[in-house]
This record gives structure tokens, sequence and C-alpha cells, in this order.
């Protein structure tokens, strides 16, 4: 006789009411990337910027000699903001790519929709893997970088100087982030192969902005520039920093342009993410 | 819910596919207990249980599961079903006790209890061994058991399991089908088992639904739907002149239902009480010699060709 019975047994515990589905999705994403070494390196490299940004802080404070050329501005934060624009693009690119394309090449859908989760809550806990990771390098550090000018200068003076920063960052960051994510969401949720994602992505990305340019070159202004997302999302970032415009187009129009990409990335996702696919 | 109380039942579910119906009026239900969903590829066995799920949403109609509508809440149903899709299915990138215990916390377990049952589970449908390897290098069979492990893990009252046993070898089969008899005899946990393979649903199961285009053909106990209203005798006789249609219009004309399956070999339906003397009676009355009379026993194919027109 067995010394334990190793058969099925009925489950006696408490069941977690529906709604709390996505956190365990987003919980499993993120420890599956963390996983990763590569992964890991390359969240490291994303830091690189943050680091010469604080070294940059810590001699401006301490050798005023430096000057202008080292001298901690407000667009510091701004123009820190550009340079992670290429980690966004790489972790967006390595971490969602797959969030959606993977699921559906191994029919995971219908696995995960038949437990008590609904389409949103998949949705939502996939969005908040990208999410997180692409706060982590924009929102983050940009606050963090705030902290160690008061740190390094030992007081509060630039920060009350420009209240507006702790708002731009966080608005800036979450509008980039938000728009990103639903894309790639989007994107991901249309094909079976990750790597077919990545190269949509990219070419989106890429694509906006050479067209964008040749039509500037063409028309010699850059009344067009609403035809390229990341000129978008930098006409939104000079106006959140209070920044002089680079470009012609009204903010308004980018702001329609950006929260239209993330109304399409939704509806999409909705049509895309279903317990099955009806090819009629 | 009383005990005895249908699991399931649909009234007049229609489910249409751009202009083809899949589900036409669709009016049944599903007792406590291992029930088959039994039916020719195509019969609409696999979007019956999709639209229970709530994959799909019927045109018309209304459907009940464990007492609860699937339109009013569709999440508290999935909550205590399990659901084993036909296709391979799994998460990627997991292996086996990860992607169950992920399974089961999604199902609302926590995660200690998940990862428990996980175990548990994957003991008990024989992946204990492999628990640890990525699921994607699983074998056919291998994959078959852990959807069956992640159907299982939240302990659910209702499995919906679709063509288990597909891609098994025989050896596995048998197990797969051994462990879906015992959840339902001994484990207590009621199961709808779709499947075009009649001797599957006729181990497992105590009543079957028969579905053909998209309707119910039949439903009822598997015992009930094989007692014949009759007697089914296989005969075999022989005449003087080696003509068999005259003897075979003698037996149609008596009422008799009967099939010529070889020249002199017919399987003949003899409806009440009759039985094998009005065989006899008729076979002196044409002047044929009866060399073999045999009482068939009806199977479950019998039931199935039946119900679904064949011969």
């Amino acid at each position: 006789m067995p010394i334990h019975d190793q058969g099925y047994r009925r489950y006696g515990g408490l069941k977690a009411r529906t709604g709390t589905g996505w956190m365990v999705i987003t919980r499993a994403g993120i420890r599956s990337q963390l996983a990763k070494r590569a992964f890991l390196g390359l969240l490291l490299l994303s830091f690189l910027p943050f680091f010469a940004r604080a070294i940059q802080i810590y001699l401006a404070v301490n050798f005023p000699q430096t000057g202008d050329l080292l001298a901690v501005k407000p667009d510091l934060f701004r123009q820190f903001l550009d340079q992670q624009q290429i980690w966004v693009f790489f972790i967006t690119v390595y971490v969602g790519a797959g969030l959606i394309a993977n699921d559906r090449r191994a029919n995971a859908l219908q696995i995960y929709l038949s437990k008590p989760l609904t389409r949103a809550e998949y949705i939502f806990g996939k969005l908040a893997i990208l999410i997180a990771f692409l706060l982590l390098v924009t929102w983050v550090p940009a606050l963090l970088l705030l902290v160690v000018q008061i740190a390094f200068a030992g007081n509060f003076t630039f920060l009350l100087k420009n209240l507006y920063l702790f708002p731009a960052i966080t608005v800036f960051a979450f509008i980039q982030v938000t728009m990103v994510a639903a894309a790639m969401l989007a994107l991901s949720s249309l094909s079976k192969s990750s790597r077919y994602v990545a190269i949509l992505y990219a070419a989106v990305i890429f694509f906006s902005q050479a067209i964008y340019g040749v039509l500037t070159v063409v028309t010699r202004s850059t009344q067009l520039s609403w035809i390229s997302f990341p000129a978008n999302l930098s006409q939104l970032g000079d106006v959140i920093f209070r920044m002089p415009s680079k470009y012609e187009t009204p903010w308004p129009v980018a702001l329609l342009m950006i929260v239209g990409l993330i109304t399409v990335s939704g509806f999409v996702l909705e049509r895309r993410v279903r317990g099955i696919e009806v090819v009629a | 819910m009383p005990e005895t109380a249908p699991v399931v039942t649909l009234d007049n579910v229609t489910v249409t596919y751009a202009k083809n119906a899949a589900l036409r009026d669709v009016t049944t239900a599903f007792a406590p207990g291992a029930v088959g969903l039994l039916g020719p590829n195509g019969a609409g066995k696999s979007t019956l249980i999709k639209t229970l799920l709530g994959f799909i949403v019927p045109d018309r109609g209304q459907m009940r599961v464990l007492g609860l509508d699937v339109a009013v809440s569709p999440l508290e149903i999935r909550a205590r079903v399990g659901y084993m899709p036909e296709n391979d299915a799994h998460i990627p990138g997991m292996n086996a006790v990860s992607f169950v215990a992920y399974c089961g916390e999604l199902a609302g377990l926590p995660r200690v209890d998940a990862m428990q049952r996980a175990h548990e589970v994957l003991f008990y449908v024989g992946l204990g061994e492999a628990r640890y390897r990525n699921v994607e290098t699983y074998s056919t069979g291998m994959k078959q058991r852990i959807k069956l492990a992640q159907a299982l893990v939240h302990d659910p009252d209702l499995l919906f399991l679709d063509e288990p046993t597909n891609g098994m070898d025989p050896k596995g089969r048998d197990e797969m089908l051994e462990l879906v008899r015992d959840l339902a005899h001994n484990k207590g946990v009621n199961l709808i088992l779709s499947s075009h393979l009649l001797p599957d649903v006729e181990y497992t199961c105590d009543a079957v639904v028969v579905m053909d285009k998209g309707a119910v053909a039949t439903a009822g106990p598997i015992a009930a739907l094989k007692q014949p209203r009759g007697r089914v005798y296989e005969l075999r006789v022989k005449t003087s002149t080696g003509d068999f249609e005259s003897f075979l219009g003698r037996l149609r004309a008596a009422g008799l239902e009967c099939h010529a399956t070889d020249e002199d070999v017919m399987r003949v339906f003899v409806p009440g009480e009759g039985g094998a003397r009005e065989l006899f009676a008729l076979a002196t009355a044409e002047r044929v010699q009866v060399r073999h009379l045999r009482p068939s026993v009806p199977t479950l194919e019998d039931v199935f060709a039946h119900a679904v027109g064949e011969e």
C-alpha cells in the first residue's frame, strides 16, 4: 500500500474571486523575462544613460567651474527621456513581440479564456508586463535623476524652481509607454510569429519616420510631422516640458494621432483576442 | 442544484458561422456523471462545447451550466469547469509543473495551493516524472495528458473533454480512458466527453448525446438506447432455388426490418414479443431452411448508426 496516495483529490481550499487573473499573467510574464540573461543585460545597458547623467549632475553640482557645459537645466530631463527612446524600442521588441503572438502559436488563448478571465483582463495583464518594463527604463530613472540632483545639491532649490518637472516626466513617460505598448500588443495579436511582429513594429516606426523625412525635404516644412509617430511623441514632449516646438504641426493634432493609434490598437485587440478563430 | 438535475441544458440554441449553421435549434440536457457527445466530424460537438464556455455567442437560445446562465455568469461558470481542448494547446516557455500551477492560479487558486495541486494532478495523469520538462518537448500523448492536468488542477465540478484520445497510441489511449472513467465514476467529477470514437464513449460514459449536422439526433442513457424495442437476430438461411429476395420480401411484408449483410446472412429486427418463433413460422411458409439463428446484442454503434441514418 502506498504511504501517500497520489491519486486525484478534491480541493477544499478557498478560491480567489474573479477579476484578479490579470495580476497572475503580469507576475508570470515579468518573472519569465527576468529569468533571461540577455534581457537582464539589456536592462543593465538601458541604465547606462542614467549613470552618465548622474555623473553629469554630480560634476555640475560639485564643480561649478564646468559652467554651462554640464549645467543641470530642466531640459536635461527631456533630453534624457529622448535618449531612452532607443532602449524603449529594444525592450518593446524584445518583450512585446511575443506577448500574444507566442500564445497564438501555442493555441494558449483557449486555455486562458477557459479560465475565469475576461478578454480585457488577458489584454491588460499582457499590457502591464510591457508597461512595467518600459516605465522601468523611462519614468523610474528620470525620477531617480531628480532625486540624485536633490541628493548631490543637498537642497530642494532646483526642484522647487521647476515643480512642473515631476508631472511632466510622469505624463510624458506614461503617454509614450501607453502608445508604444498598445501598438506593439496589437501587432503581436496579428501574427503567430514574434519575429515577424518585431519586423512589423520596426517597419511601422521607421517607415512613418522615413516618409515624414522625405515629405519634409519635398515640402520644405514640418507641417506633415503628424505622419511620424516618433515626431508626434516629440511634439507632445516639447509641449509637456514647456520647450519650443520643433514642428509646425499643432500639438492637438499630434495628441489626436497618438490617441488614434491607441484606439486602433484597442480595436485590433478586441477583434483578435478570442477563444476561437473563426475563418468565414 | 439537486444532484439529479442536469449539469448542462440547452434550449433552442442556434449558432451560425457566416451563413453556415453549426448548431440548429439544439435542445438537450446533459445528466450528471459522464456523458458522451458523439457525432461524426463536423456534427457541431466542438462548437457546442465552445458555446457553453462562452467562446461563441449563439444567435439565439439559452444555455445553463451547473445551474448558471451562460449569458449572465460566464466567469462563475468557467471557475467551476475545466476544459481540455481538442488541439495542441499550452502556455509557451513553461515546464509542466509551472504551466499547470499557472493555470491553477488563473482559475483562482492561491499560489501555494496551485503549485501543490499541480504536482498532485501531474502524478495523477502520469506525468510525475516528466513534470520539470518544458511542455514544448512533450510527445503527443504527453501533451494530451497535460491538457487534462491543466483542466483538472482547480478541481472543476464539470469537465469538457474534446477528443481526449486524439493522436494517442493504444496503450496511452487505454490509460487516458481509464483516467476519464476514474474521474467520472470514482472521483465525482461530472464530465462531457466529445468524441467520434464510439468505443471511447461506450467505455467511459453512462449517457450519450448523439449529434449530426448541427442537431441532436438522439440522447439518453446508453443502456436504455441499446435496449431494443424488439429483438434483433442474425440469420443464415438456405433456399431450394437460391433466391433470397422473395423471403426478404415476405419478412418486410410482415413488418420486420431486415438488412442482408451477405448473400444468405441477414440481420432481422423483430418488433414486439414475437421473437424467433415468428421468424421460423415465416421461414416455414416460404419453404426456407433456417441454418443459423442467433440473437444479436445491439451496440452503441447500432444506436449511432440508427441516429445518424446510416445502415
